[in-house]
């Protein structure tokens, strides 16, 4: 359980980089944390000829506020996500993935922004991205590119990123007043994939949920935005049990996960049902300021 | 037994001393088989089958043998010259080393690639081309045995069918008899299933031939050096004194470095033919798909009772699937291992057994888990039928056991399958655990959640085990009688070296067994050192595994220093010119009777031995060796107690307490000990909750790397609460019983019993292993059960 | 296309330097370039943390991480736990509270709890089990190595007063 041979390449600059990118042709990969195309290389699912190492460039491990957006440099890594107060204050759904993503080892290696450029429908940043209503900030031959979180997984393990762009940073919107979130994923054990998550974003006013957000991982070949569910709870109150189980309902019927080991199809749309309703409570009352 | 005397020595039995081995294993210092580097070293790697059943047409390694760095490529034919291609297993059967006529489970071992590294081993694999064609597949053993089931074994001749072996045990007619008197006639079929010890080093081995002495040296993965020893030197036709096996110290054993591996055999004959060390490690993908297996046991159990609870009979069907060749480490009379435990902990009237252990396309094992051969099997059957006695009498589980239990007095205790229990009260250990887990408050909190709806469960299990093997008028392996032996030198100065024929792979031996001779000897346990795993520097023992340690080589410990004390006290009475029998002894202190001023140390008489002044008929040095052979086995049991909490919306089962109170004899380092109990009753809560192996219908395997094959983190892994109870053997030398897998046999079932406990409202007797959340939250759903 | 690199690090406080492929592994330059065979290896897919090591003061699974991304860096390996003024408490933690059995985990094990008590000197069981459930231990069911971790903090802390 070994990679093969490739060349490796460790750019001090994004023009570097980029260059590094054409002249694989078609054939490098980006490296920033490894911690997914590492264990793929080493059981030789992928080979790619050269390798580009972004960790060597300066300037990619911004994790900070700027003019009401979270910019998250590609060299951030899950673990300082997680060690973050900024997070833990503003984002608690960044926070309550951070804590169930991989293993803590992994986390002080893996990166945000590589996984959400791996394309994995058990990414669960990716729903995350998606549930904030992230952009994501590409560079390639023609400067800069920005892609929407929402549809950017295309297929398994494929995204809009073009094969000759890199993700230099994702940014995320400030929380507005009365905003809220939470993620639940249900794992069989700490590194595993999700059986199941569930990611729900909501802005309360006066007891009325005026906006919400619902994403959904590993319960189909991509990342899931579950628009039905989130529609059905704007103008419902915050207490609206009803509300909530409909919204569950909805999110359960957009899933289409496959049976496997984690579970057969059934349970995991069922756990899509009930983490939504716990999700939804968790983020209303923190949208309250009440930290459930 | 001669009661362990209180001693006031460091490190004597009872006391709990750190470990000396940790010394190196928190520098990093441990010496495993992958740390050795030997010069010229090349490495091995190994192509294996994709297929689970397939006709080899050909294997073409040219392009392999053309990559960088690649020495040899070896095949089944290679193999077959040098009458290696197959090999015996411990059971009796053969296996393929390197698969010749057709391949028979998925990821069986085909060619071994020799390169001068690692990386270039590996690469080198994918220049290995095989024409294979697809054979019909074999994955449920009961399809198996239909008459038009392909034949798995068609190297052995006149095979016509997939059955290995029929093994009863028990009186058919008398159990027959006691179910027609019974009122209640509990049944359960269930599966234990395919699971993996899975110990974080994997097998390996580092075979170094030298061509000058035609000396061959293997550092192997090995639970048992001294047998492995043996057997290469019967498969290879190696002299024995020229083979040397050094089992360094090794990451952990549970029973998967019991058998031989075909990669161990490939390795040792590549350097014995090319003339260098040759090095292989598997990986973890190998060590799971691979190496020996566990359980696989579909067993059909049935429970004989009275209305009023008391048990009458047991009668067990099982069907044993041990993979595509039957290499399953029991003693050699013990087809189905010590299955016929099965009656455990109660008093029947009859009992009867039957197992049938079949071929299909799967890995082939059915090694010992931390288990004596099977019990775990037998102990999970009947402690889950005995919770669905409690369930269907409506008596309580506790109440139901203890009115069925051995009573003390009736030891030793013959079994209705034929074994003789030394000694237990196993009511004591019941009654302790209640206490610890404050069993009438639980019952109470659990009728007022399930008024509200609640889940909850609480599951028992009260176990016996059977360990130490032991005895060799009914064990052996391979015909080598299951002894253990143990030798010891005092040097003059009075510090000295134990050697040992079992071999650590993470118990604690060098400590403990140092603690045996300082308990006998009176020296202190840090002026013993312990010697294991090196053939050439250890007396001949069959290895360290099904608890066996302690009930053997630690008996044979016992027993050598009681021999070198006796010469002592002799040495003593001739310094101190009086009789032997006038000498008292305590702590390491020989003292006149009646006269305190007149005492000679136990190092003054050890360096008298080496002085001329010794008694005419004495022989210098002070030095002896012993051979164990066990009279009985020993009969650790316990009571488990589990108390679960479900949730309904997702099925998740949360371990909330679980009380252990094991009874192990003696215990000769409490430390040790309770730190047995926490990892044997992790690992049998990984059994119960997470790990599998299984496969599809064309025999691939799922399980076969860590991310699919799920052993427990610490956030998964719950607490663990142990109470303790002493009963003494009444036959080893100092009432020990072995303790290792007493853990891993008796905590399943506990789980099990409290999530059928939590469920059983809902019409639910059986979840088979794992409790997958999955599972949980069928029945629930099923039941009409939801989130809120 | 893949000519060997030369790695300069420091490890565990010395400047070294060793030549490998591209492809290889860090837990390979430290076991087989370096002959620090204390960090070890359990599986192929990064779960098991046998192989963990601190990269910049930052416990990583060196199995999955190439040898030339340690470039300019510096590692701590289970070897550079002593020093002159003794075994670290952590050390001292497994010892004492019997946190280990067979020591193929431990090296790992103990460079995690290494980082924790740097960044959090008092953790309660639950901080400590999460931090601790990158590294899988077959032999202890983790009680021991929990007690082994609140006694190394106990002693840092005692040391810190």
């Amino acid at each position: 359980m070994l990679p093969s041979t490739f060349e490796y390449v460790a750019p001090t600059s994004l023009d570097e980089a980029l260059q590094a990118l054409v002249a694989g042709a078609g054939d490098a990969k980006i490296m920033s944390g490894g911690q997914s195309l590492l264990p793929m290389m080493k059981l030789r699912l992928a080979s790619p000829g050269t390798i580009i190492d972004l960790n060597g460039i300066a300037g990619l491990d911004t994790l900070e506020e700027v003019d009401g957006m979270l910019h998250i440099g590609a060299l951030v890594r899950h673990g300082e996500i997680e060690r973050s107060e900024l997070i833990r204050d503003r984002y608690p759904m960044m926070r309550d993935a951070s804590l169930h993503l991989a293993d803590p080892l992994i986390r002080n290696r893996g990166t945000f922004c590589g996984s959400l450029a791996h394309g994995d429908p058990a990414g669960d940043w990716a729903t995350v991205a998606a549930t904030l209503g992230a952009e994501i900030h590409a560079v390639g031959p023609d400067g800069a590119v920005v892609h929407s979180a929402i549809d950017f997984q295309t297929s398994m393990f494929e995204t809009q990123l073009g094969s000759d762009q890199i993700l230099v940073e994702v940014r995320i919107p400030a929380p507005k007043p009365g905003q809220g979130s939470a993620y639940l994923k249900i794992e069989r054990k700490v590194g595993d994939y999700a059986a199941a998550a569930v990611g729900v974003m909501i802005v309360v006013d006066g007891g009325t949920i005026t906006e919400a957000s619902i994403g959904l991982t590993n319960v189909g070949p991509l990342t899931i935005h579950a628009a039905d569910a989130a529609a059905s709870l704007v103008g419902k109150s915050i207490d609206d049990a009803a509300a909530f189980e409909e919204a569950g309902r909805l999110a359960m019927e957009i899933s289409e996960p496959s049976s496997d080991l984690r579970g057969p199809e059934e349970y995991k749309r069922d756990l899509v049902r009930v983490l939504t309703k716990r999700a939804l409570r968790t983020a209303g009352a923190r949208a309250q300021g009440k930290e459930a | 037994m001669t009661a362990a005397t209180e001693s006031t020595v460091n490190g004597a039995i009872g006391q709990s001393p750190k470990r000396v081995e940790d010394d190196r294993f928190i520098r990093g210092m441990g010496n495993y088989v992958d740390d050795v580097q030997l010069p010229g070293m090349l490495h091995m790697a190994i192509y294996r089958s994709p297929f689970a059943h397939a006709t080899i047409n050909s294997i073409d390694t040219s392009r392999a043998l053309a990559m960088p760095g690649v020495v040899a490529c070896i095949t089944g034919q290679d193999l077959v010259a040098h009458g290696l291609a197959w090999m015996p297993t411990l059971a009796g059967d053969t296996q393929a080393v390197l698969a010749t006529d057709k391949v028979r489970f998925q990821g069986q071992e085909v060619v071994c690639v020799i390169a001068k590294t690692s990386y270039q081993a590996e690469d080198a694999l994918e220049g290995i081309d095989v024409d294979y064609d697809p054979l019909p597949v074999i994955v449920d053993p009961k399809r198996a045995l239909d008459a038009d089931a392909p034949i798995i074994r068609s190297d052995l001749e006149g095979k016509t069918d997939n059955h290995i072996f029929t093994w009863e045990s028990g009186d058919a007619e008398a159990t027959d008899r006691v179910f027609a008197e019974a009122d209640i006639v509990i049944k359960l079929d269930t599966l234990y299933p395919r699971i993996h010890p899975a110990p974080m080093e994997t097998c390996g081995a580092v075979a170094d031939y030298n061509k000058a002495t035609g000396k061959m040296t293997i550092h192997l993965t090995s639970q048992a050096p001294h047998a492995h020893r043996t057997l290469f030197a019967m498969v290879a036709g190696l002299p024995e004194q020229k083979l040397r096996i050094i089992s360094p110290d090794v990451g952990g054993g549970f029973g998967n470095k019991v058998p031989i591996y075909p990669g161990y055999v490939v390795a040792t004959a590549a350097s014995l033919l090319i003339g260098k060390p040759v090095k292989w490690v598997e990986s973890r993908t190998e060590n799971l798909m691979s190496t020996g297996f566990a359980r696989d046991y579909h067993m059909e159990g049935e429970l004989a009772a009275t209305k009023d609870g008391k048990m009458l009979g047991l009668r067990a069907n099982v069907l044993a699937d041990h993979g595509a060749f039957n290499a399953q480490a029991q003693p050699s009379k013990w087809p189905a291992g010590f299955f016929n435990i099965a009656t455990g902990s109660y008093d029947l009237q009859a009992a009867h057994c039957k197992v049938d252990g079949v071929y299909t396309n799967k890995a082939p094992g059915g090694i010992a888990y931390r288990c004596s051969f099977r019990v775990t099997e037998a102990a999970y059957l009947i402690e889950r039928l005995v919770d669905n006695l409690a369930h269907e009498t409506g008596i309580d589980a506790a109440e139901l056991r203890k009115q069925n239990f051995i009573q003390p007095e009736q030891f030793p205790y013959k079994s209705p399958m034929g074994w003789e229990y030394d000694s237990g009260d196993y009511e004591k250990a019941m009654n302790i655990a209640l206490e610890l887990v404050g069993y009438e408050e639980l019952r109470k909190e659990q009728a007022e959640k399930r008024a509200k709806g609640e889940v909850m469960g609480i599951g028992f299990s009260s176990f016996t085990e059977i360990v130490g093997a032991g005895m060799s008028k009914i064990c052996d392996i391979a015909g080598l009688a299951m002894i253990d032996s143990a030798e010891l030198r005092i040097h003059p100065t009075g510090k000295g070296v134990l050697k040992l024929g079992v071999q650590s792979q993470g118990q604690g031996h060098e400590t403990t067994f140092a603690q045996i001779v300082a308990n006998e000897l009176g020296i202190p346990y840090t002026d013993i050192a312990v010697e294991h795993g090196d053939t050439d520097h250890t007396p001949y023992g069959l290895g360290t595994y099904a608890s066996r340690s302690t009930p053997t080589g630690g008996a044979a410990t016992a027993i050598v220093a009681r021999k070198l004390r006796e010469k002592a006290r002799q040495i003593a009475a001739h310094l101190l010119e009086c009789a032997p029998d006038d000498l008292e002894f305590d702590s390491g202190t020989f003292t006149v009777k009646g006269s305190p001023e007149k005492s000679k140390t136990i190092q003054e008489c050890v360096f008298g031995a080496y002085q001329s002044d010794l008694p005419d008929d004495m022989e210098k040095g002070f030095e002896d060796v012993t051979y164990y052979d066990a009279p009985e086995m020993t009969y650790p049991f316990g009571t488990y107690i589990c108390v679960v909490d479900i949730d309904k919306g997702t099925g998740q089962v949360k371990v909330r307490k679980f009380v252990a109170v094991d009874d192990c004899g003696t215990r000769i380092n409490p430390m040790i000990v309770d730190g047995q109990i926490h990892g044997g009753l992790t690992q049998g809560f990984g059994t119960a909750m997470m790990e599998l192996i299984s496969f599809d219908e064309d025999g691939n395997c799922f399980g076969g790397n860590f991310m699919d094959y799920l052993i427990p983190t610490a956030v998964e892994s719950p607490d663990w609460t142990l109470g303790e109870c002493t009963t003494p053997s009444p036959h080893h030398p100092f009432g020990a019983k072995g303790v290792g897998e007493s853990p891993t046999v008796g905590s399943p079932q506990a789980f099990v019993n409290a999530v059928v406990d939590a469920l059983h409202p809902y019409g639910i007797t059986n979840i088979d292993m794992p409790l997958s959340s999955h599972k949980v939250w069928k029945v629930l759903r099923d039941a009409g059960v939801t989130d809120e | 296309m893949s000519d060997k690199m030369i790695v300069k690090a420091t490890v565990n406080g010395e400047e070294c330097e060793a030549l490998v492929e591209p492809r290889t592994l860090l837990v390979h330059m430290i076991r087989e370039s370096l002959h620090l065979t204390g960090t070890h290896i359990g599986c192929d897919t990064t779960s098991c943390g046998a192989c963990t090591v601190l990269l910049d003061g930052k416990p990583v699974k060196s199995c999955t991480i190439l040898a030339v991304q340690a470039n300019g860096r510096e590692i701590a390996t289970v070897e550079g736990l002593e020093t002159a003024a003794g075994l670290s408490v952590v050390q001292e933690g497994f010892k004492e509270e019997h946190g280990l059995h067979c020591g193929y985990c431990t090296p790992g094990m103990m460079m995690t709890v290494t980082a924790l008590l740097e960044e959090n000197p008092d953790p309660t069981e639950d901080e400590i089990r999460k931090a601790i459930s990158g590294n899988l231990c077959r032999c202890t069911g983790y009680v021991n190595i929990i007690k082994a971790v609140q006694y190394a903090a106990g002693k840092k802390e005692g040391a810190a007063a």
